[in-house]
């Protein structure tokens, strides 16, 4: 199994006391596979991706992926499984706007040691970002990046894609689209999806889906 | 990794060229005025060291006399005979000139001692030397002393090693230049020698120093030049800490992104590092370069300065010292590292998922302006009390620090408040936005405000300081410069003659007469002055007892400079000791652009201390119209050479000149720091022009034109730059009441009265004036002409 979650516990401070956002979460993903995550907002949906990710290291419970312990992990251990293993698919693309598409594409990949150009190139031609590749991300449309944002990851040949909203900023149609050239990269490069949405109807696109509520998956 | 982090960050730079020139022009700037004064100040030190260090004086002790400034050459002759190894040496200046003549004698030197021109001397020129026919000086030297009708005979040869205005000969010749034949001024001791039994009771032994009192003497001054470079440094650090704080805030998304996308904290740190490192080394070299330029157009008048207050020989040209360009790199690694700290600290604990906020990053939080306030009365709170209980140079300083920086943080919230109140009794609702958005754009701009506060206070502190001085010196010089002509003699037969001719052509002969002599344990001089109205009417006497003048002129009592009053802490009714004996303190007078300690006695009384003295200069007293037409008859009765006769407007015109040239430096440092403000404040207003967007659009939207939106941002500039000129104003007065009373009695030993000059501050406001309002064109003409979309893009971002 790539990754396996284990009673998966988080909550936060606040004023009023700890507010508890997961509450036992357990969920598996082997390589290949696609799982879509929904719930309402402050279901603690994106919690866990970015727990997932190793971007929050605190938490209860186990979270093991590609057979690494994340709770184990350091600084430096959870940025090289982010480098190495994750990819990353943020709904607000965060693209480097200083580089053009071409340099963004080749970003993660060169920062993980992975730089394939003919793969990048390829990757640019499926994306239908071929003739934009010295465009900056300001001249390009919420599509348009996402679909830089796409490539990017992938580029990287990441084992696991996490996918926060990846459509949220998208109109429909293009969201579509989005999704479509996802998912058929991820089946054709045999990578896992984790994706996070609100969208029962692009979550019902996926092989399994997982619904949270008050912090716990209830279907 | 790194190299992929390294050129992602620094791509950003390449997309912002604007922000990148800011923070390298405020960089190079700062360093430049930093290295500049760094430049001048180490090449006057290596021109001290090197004149400390003409015959290997900083090696080799010396004997010499207990009494008086020169011994007998018999003395010398009978202690080689005793067995001492001993080298005479002779150094005076020559009559009438600036040139330090040393005289050696080369068979007896130490071989420790430097002799320049060695292999020429070695390889046949000694007989020439030795013989009285050749002399060394500094190339520079050369074409002014080839002038001087004394040197006529003697072959000069270039010696780089001798510091300038110094001309090194046989100790006979420089005796016969000197006038001093028979006589030495030191005997220099052969360190690979054994004393042959104890120093002689009528010598004292001097042990090896590098210090010839020339250092310490112009320290005071460096001190001033390094004071001023530093400030104008702080001003240049503060737009780079405002350049470097928007760019990590702009590119937080990409911190986080990196950071999100597997680089680590420490490896996102360290290239940070290295892109400041990269960025404040190319800052510092141009920085340094331009230093140099600086530092190559004020050297002369430095050099004139030092040469005019002190006679220290500095060259007026500058040579590269590698310490300096070391030096200069280094303070502008270490002021961009400084800037950033923060931004780094932030950065090393940034949670990855925190979203960017610059807009956030320039408003200040009330917390943190609660604290720059505490901390700026702390500041001031220090000022006062190294006002009250500090002393000497350092404390002087330490309230001109605690003063200007303590004021500069409260700054805002003064602007604060001003605004707040402005806010709260306007009336329409355009300029209850207008003072509300004002305020919000303080804590961007107050870094900028702060600047220029620093700058205009050190133009008017400065600038009141030198106009006092000016207009003290000016009535100073009318009332010691009474006589209408000034005479010099080259020998006693001539003044006897020239005496002679002139007693029944004018009203008083006065003359002048002096010596050197150590005033409670410093070198000085004591003058012998006539019993005259001229100087009962004129002399400007601080204190004095009642009869002083009549005391004087009876030799019952000496006269002494303020100087050594304040130095020695004496006054009235104490006792000089002086040589022949002591005499009691009967006044103290003013004696401005003199470093050192002075005592007037009776010339009576001066004769009879000091019957070898001659007098060899006088003042002429006669009516004033009639001073052209007797300067004219003795000139051609006695065919004096150029420099005998001084008329009083000459002399007044010399001394206002060096005085001028004195003030040159800090006067264009005056300028470059209001420069480098107006430059801070550009770069703050064209930065807080691209995040500001969201507060200007919506009131655009509501029927505002972007041209009068764009008139209200430049009216906005002017007024703060008014309010900051006002708060400025007592701060520069009371910066200049501390140089005059505390700073400049501490370095020159004399107070000076604080006068006011509102003409010069209604200047410097409309400068200030000017400076914001280029600085504020820029980013409001953009704004005027920014396109639509742009303003639409705000709303369209929106979520």
């Amino acid at each position: 199994m790539l990754l396996t979650v284990t009673d998966l516990v988080k909550s936060y401070e606040s004023a009023d006391g700890r507010i508890p956002v997961l509450a036992g979460v357990s969920l598996s993903l082997a390589a290949g596979q696609s799982l879509a995550l929904t719930g309402e907002s402050g279901s603690g949906k994106s919690t866990l991706l970015h727990l997932v990710a190793g971007l929050d290291p605190d938490f209860g419970g186990q979270i093991v992926l590609a057979g690494q312990s994340v709770a184990d992990l350091d600084d430096a251990g959870r940025a090289a499984l982010r480098r190495g293993t994750v990819g990353l698919v943020f709904q607000q693309f965060n693209l480097i706007p200083s580089l053009d598409v071409a340099a963004n594409l080749a970003f993660h990949a060169r920062l993980t040691g992975r730089h394939d150009a003919r793969w990048t190139a390829q990757l640019a031609e499926v994306l239908g970002l071929s003739h934009l590749l010295s465009r900056y991300p300001e001249q390009l449309s919420g599509g348009q990046q996402q679909r830089v944002a796409i490539g990017r990851t992938l580029a990287a040949r990441p084992r696991l894609v996490l996918a926060d909203e990846p459509t949220g900023n998208l109109d429909e149609a293009t969201g579509d689209a989005v999704l479509d050239l996802m998912l058929g990269l991820v089946a054709q490069t045999g990578t896992a999806l984790l994706l996070v949405t609100h969208s029962p109807r692009l979550a019902a696109r996926l092989d399994r889906t997982a619904h949270l509520r008050a912090g716990k998956i209830v279907s | 990794m790194m190299r992929a982090g390294l050129s992602a960050l620094l791509s950003h730079w390449w997309r912002h060229p604007l922000q990148l020139a800011m923070l390298l022009l405020g960089l190079s700037l700062a360093t430049a005025l930093w290295s500049g004064v760094q430049a001048i100040n180490a090449e006057a030190r290596a021109a001290y060291a090197q004149a400390a260090s003409a015959l290997g004086q900083d090696r080799l002790a010396r004997l010499v006399p207990v009494d008086g400034d020169v011994l007998d050459q018999a003395d010398y002759v009978a202690l080689r005979r005793l067995g001492w190894a001993v080298s005479p040496v002779i150094d005076g200046t020559l009559p009438d000139t600036r040139l330090r003549i040393l005289g050696i004698e080369p068979l007896t030197m130490p071989q420790n001692a430097t002799l320049p021109g060695a292999p020429g001397l070695m390889s046949g020129d000694l007989a020439a030397f030795l013989a009285g026919g050749l002399a060394f000086a500094h190339p520079d030297t050369l074409a002014s002393a080839e002038r001087a009708d004394q040197l006529t005979g003697l072959r000069l040869v270039p010696a780089e090693e001798l510091p300038p205005m110094t001309l090194l000969a046989d100790i006979g010749t420089a005796q016969r230049l000197l006038k001093m034949e028979g006589r030495v001024t030191a005997l220099l001791l052969d360190p690979d020698h054994p004393l042959p039994g104890p120093v002689p009771a009528n010598f004292t032994l001097v042990p090896p120093t590098s210090d010839d009192g020339l250092a310490r003497l112009t320290d005071s001054f460096h001190l001033n030049l390094t004071a001023f470079g530093f400030l104008a440094f702080a001003v240049g650090v503060f737009i780079v800490h405002s350049a470097i704080g928007l760019a990590f805030e702009q590119r937080r998304p990409v911190f986080a992104t990196l950071r999100a996308l597997g680089l680590p904290a420490s490896v996102l740190t360290l290239i940070l590092l290295a892109e400041l490192l990269i960025l404040s080394l190319v800052a510092g070299t141009i920085g340094v370069a331009l230093g140099y330029g600086v530092a190559a157009a004020l050297l002369p008048d430095v050099a004139a300065t030092l040469g005019g207050l002190y006679d220290a020989p500095v060259p007026g040209s500058l040579s590269l010292r590698p310490e300096w360009w070391g030096a200069g790199l280094a303070i502008a690694v270490i002021g961009t590292l400084a800037a950033a700290a923060q931004s780094l600290w932030r950065i090393w604990h940034l949670p990855i998922l925190a979203p960017a906020r610059p807009r956030a990053w320039a408003l200040a939080s009330a917390q943190s302006a609660r604290w720059q306030l505490a901390a700026g009365g702390a500041l001031l709170a220090m000022a006062l009390v190294a006002l009250g209980l500090g002393s000497g140079l350092w404390a002087g300083f330490t309230v001109l620090a605690g003063l200007l920086i303590g004021a500069a943080l409260i700054l805002p919230a003064i602007l604060a408040a001003l605004t707040g109140l402005a806010s709260g009794l306007s009336q329409g609702v355009l300029a209850q936005w207008f003072w509300a958005d004002t305020r919000q754009q303080l804590p961007g701009l107050s870094l900028a405000l702060m600047a220029l506060l620093l700058a205009l206070a050190t133009n008017v502190g400065v600038g009141t300081m030198v106009a006092s001085f000016r207009s003290t010196f000016t009535g100073w010089l009318d009332q010691r410069l009474a006589s209408e002509l000034y005479l010099t003699t080259r020998n006693e037969t001539e003044a006897t003659e020239i005496t002679a001719w002139l007693r029944p052509k004018v009203d008083a002969i006065l003359p002048i007469v002096t010596v050197e002599a150590v005033l409670m344990g410093q070198p000085g001089d004591i003058y012998g002055v006539a019993d005259h109205a001229t100087y009962r009417d004129n002399w400007p006497l601080l204190d004095a007892a009642p009869g002083v003048w009549d005391d004087i002129a009876s030799g019952r009592a000496v006269l002494i400079n303020e100087q050594l009053a304040r130095r020695a802490d004496i006054g009235i009714g104490d006792s000089l000791p002086l040589p022949g004996g002591a005499l009691p303190i009967a006044g103290i007078y003013s004696d401005y652009g003199n470093p050192s300690p002075q005592a007037m006695v009776g010339l009576r009384q001066f004769t009879a201390r000091f019957p070898e003295v001659a007098p060899l200069r006088f003042g002429l007293r006669l009516p004033e119209d009639a001073a052209p037409a007797l300067a004219d008859a003795l000139q051609s009765q006695f065919d004096l050479p150029e420099g005998t006769l001084i008329d009083q407007a000459g002399i007044k015109a010399f001394s206002l000149t060096v005085f001028d040239r004195t003030f040159t430096v800090t006067a264009a440092l005056n300028l470059l720091t209001l420069g480098v403000a107006g430059l801070a404040m550009f770069a703050s207003l064209i930065t807080l022009a691209g995040i500001r967007l969201p507060q200007l659009a919506p009131v655009w939207a509501m029927g505002m034109t972007q041209r009068r939106l764009a008139a209200l941002d430049l009216l906005r500039t002017l007024l703060l730059a008014v309010m900051t000129a006002v708060a400025a104003l007592p701060l520069g007065l009371a910066l200049a009441w501390v140089l005059l009373a505390v700073v400049n009695v501490e370095a020159f030993g004399w107070r000076l009265p604080l006068q006011i000059f509102p003409a010069d501050w209604l200047r410097l406001f409309a400068a200030s004036l000017a400076a914001a309002g280029f600085a504020a064109l820029l980013p409001s003409l953009q704004l005027a002409r920014r396109a639509p979309t742009d303003l639409l893009r705000v709303f369209a971002n929106e979520r």
